[in-house]
């Protein structure tokens, strides 16, 4: 069963205390947010109905936000997700390359989650760092400037960080 | 020498922190605006100004200040843009990573000079990092008492609340921007209303940029006049340039707007010349919704005079010969990349980004992006480029929001200056496929 820890709920409120009486509902994408972080690092059809509960509305109206928006998850996802971006400028600068080449090294397209869990590849539109390109997002943060041996450590340094996590 | 009004600080070891920032002569426009100008002086000093909305649509900001509606006991609000995700635009990242105070600082006077209680910067989801930056220099600015209740004495309370989105570029159109602030899907609204008028939970909105809003802390510490000074014709002020893309120095660059496309792209203080020894061979000045320009029509106006890096010059001919300033994103193409590839990796952008509301948008998009794919990859006709040109005209001009122009206008661009790279991906299908 879903539910916010003491702490998760502590957040949930400020979020909410930002809007107007009567307007909770425009918390709705920073606390998808904290629920897809909290629950998995996706958003399952129990979350979104705790979502809809806890915000009281409608869960169509949680459902219909959740699709809309590119950073929430609808299916589970790798603990790391690499999302590089593909638009333009990152492509004058050989994003194509750095896609393909994480390809190959994960075994995975475009999409697809490595068999253990581990990694999930996605290509992604601009993200606003077309002067560092190519470049991906990794968790909260960006990775810039990428060539293919940066990549090879930031694997490493995700595989380490996974195992010193167990 | 170039003149410096937002980033002059921004490399000040520290300056991220309100002890540095305010030692360097931080929140002085605060205690002025609040203590000795009233909220009519300073929309009075931003009309001086000449200041334009950064966001790309160049609107002047004082005028916009001065619409927006008044109705009794009916609360205002202030909204910062920083959705930022035009191709090609970074700026508004930079500004508030190194420098967050001055966008603080900015929207407190603006803010009082709307009357907003509680101003909201949205902010798109992927900088979740800056978030934090943002939420610090907040705290930070409410405990030195600049925000809060009774800021510095005067009764004016203010609260600044940062929302991240989720990922959706038509978020950064200001009226999809208030739908998702209200937690819905980011579908534009019909303009007019204005926000001015009817904005977030109806009621009196102004949304401007984050450049926008941090230029009103220089106006206010200068005076209007000084600040109009600066620049050239309707271009006044200094105006912050993402530029990427085949250039020796990708970066910020802060300009003041009368030096030259010339001397910005070859120029060591700015671009510092194409990478790898190239040839320049087109760019795309102002983030990937406006027009691309060969390198001949970008560096001379049709008429053969020199262009400069400001409103009127980069407009200069139209879009028949000329291109537009937009949101200071500039995409420098050298001379090995391909056209008509890079235009459909934008189509694919625009097709991707569409928010389904309107058919020639929705249609239209995915239509360009499947006849780009196959003229890129050899399996085109010569007639599909009359097919593309037909498309984007039907789009141009029928829809709710200007994204389904800015998916228009780059496809537009590329046949009319560059054909010949379209008919020889047809003409070379071998080739092409390559
Ligand atoms: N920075 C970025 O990442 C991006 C920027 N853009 C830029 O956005 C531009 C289009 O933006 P729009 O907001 O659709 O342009 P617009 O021309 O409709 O509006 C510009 C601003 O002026 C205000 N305004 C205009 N007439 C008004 C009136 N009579 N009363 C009160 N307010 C009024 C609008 O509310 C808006 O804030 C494009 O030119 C493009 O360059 C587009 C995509 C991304
Ligand atoms: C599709 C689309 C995306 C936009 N994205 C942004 C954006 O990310 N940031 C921004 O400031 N303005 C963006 N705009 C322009 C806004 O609608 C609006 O004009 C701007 O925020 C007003 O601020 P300004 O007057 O200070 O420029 C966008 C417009 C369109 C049509
Ligand atoms: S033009 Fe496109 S993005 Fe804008 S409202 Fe219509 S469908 Fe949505
Ligand atoms: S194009 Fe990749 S970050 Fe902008």
């Amino acid at each position: 069963m879903v539910k916010f820890s003491e702490e998760q709920l502590a957040e949930f409120n400020r979020l909410v205390s930002r809007y107007p009486e009567g307007k909770q509902k425009s918390a709705l994408l920073p606390v998808l947010h904290l629920a897809q972080d909290s629950f998995g690092g996706w958003l399952s059809a129990e979350t979104m109905d705790y979502v809809a509960e806890m915000l009281q509305i409608s869960s169509i109206e949680v459902y219909e936000v959740a699709t809309f928006y590119s950073m929430y998850n609808l299916k589970p996802v790798g603990k790391y997700m690499f999302e590089v971006c593909q638009t333009g400028p990152c492509m004058l600068r050989g994003s194509d390359d750095i896609i393909a080449y994480i390809g190959e090294k994960l075994g995975i397209k475009p999409g697809e989650t490595t068999s253990d869990g581990m990694f999930t590849l996605k290509t992604v539109e601009c993200l606003g760092a077309c002067g560092y390109a190519p470049m991906m997002q990794l968790g909260k943060h960006y990775r810039e400037h990428l060539t293919r041996e940066k990549v090879d450590a930031i694997i490493e340094e995700c595989r380490s960080k996974a195992a010193n996590m167990n | 020498m170039s003149i410096k009004l937002l980033l002059e600080k921004a490399h000040v070891e520290g300056i991220r922190y309100f002890d540095v920032y305010r030692r360097e002569g931080g929140y002085r426009s605060v205690e002025k605006a609040l203590k000795e100008m009233g909220p009519e002086a300073i929309v009075e000093e931003v009309k001086k100004s000449g200041l334009r909305g950064r966001g790309g649509a160049g609107f002047p900001a004082g005028m916009k200040w001065s619409f927006i509606a008044k109705p009794e006991g009916v609360p205002r609000h202030l909204v910062c843009n920083a959705d930022e995700s035009e191709p090609g635009t970074f700026k508004d990242r930079y500004l508030m990573e190194f420098i967050p105070h001055l966008l603080i600082e900015g929207l407190i006077v603006s803010s009082f000079a709307l009357g907003s209680n509680d101003t909201y910067i949205y902010i798109r989801g992927e900088y979740a990092w800056i978030v934090d930056i943002l939420e610090q220099a907040i705290s930070e600015a409410k405990n030195n008492g600049f925000l809060g209740n009774n800021i510095l004495g005067t009764g004016f309370n203010c609260n600044i609340h940062v929302q991240r989105g989720a990922g959706a570029y038509i978020c950064g159109e200001e009226t999809a921007l208030i739908e998702s602030l209200e937690g819905k899907r980011g579908n534009p609204r019909i303009k007019p209303p204005f926000p001015a008028v009817q904005g977030v939970w109806m009621r009196p909105t102004v949304v401007n940029n984050v450049e926008t809003l941090a230029a009103v802390v220089p106006i206010i510490n200068m005076g209007g006049e000084e600040y109009a000074k600066i620049g050239v014709g309707r271009s006044t002020g200094t105006k912050l340039i993402s530029a990427c893309g085949n250039i020796n120095k990708p970066g910020v660059y802060e300009i003041d707007m009368t030096i030259s496309v010339e001397e910005f792209i070859y120029s060591d203080e700015y671009c510092g010349g194409i990478a790898n020894g190239k040839k320049l061979k087109a760019c795309i000045p102002g983030g990937s919704s406006v027009p691309i320009l060969p390198a001949n029509l970008l560096l001379k106006t049709a008429k053969g005079e020199t262009r400069y890096m400001n409103y009127e010059s980069l407009s200069d001919g139209g879009f028949a010969t000329g291109s537009m300033m937009g949101s200071g994103g500039f995409i420098v193409l050298d001379e090995d990349q391909c056209v008509v590839r890079h235009t459909l990796s934008l189509a694919r952008f625009y097709r991707h980004e569409s928010c389904g509301q309107c058919s020639p948008c929705r249609e239209g998009t995915g239509w360009m992006e499947k006849i780009l794919k196959n003229i890129e990859y050899g399996k085109g006709k010569l007639s599909d480029i009359d097919l593309l040109w037909d498309i984007q005209r039907k789009i141009e001009g029928n829809t709710i929001c200007p994204l389904g122009d800015a998916a228009a206008w780059p496809v537009a661009a590329a046949i009319r200056h560059f054909r010949d790279e379209f008919e020889w991906h047809v003409l070379h299908p071998e080739e092409a496929q390559q």
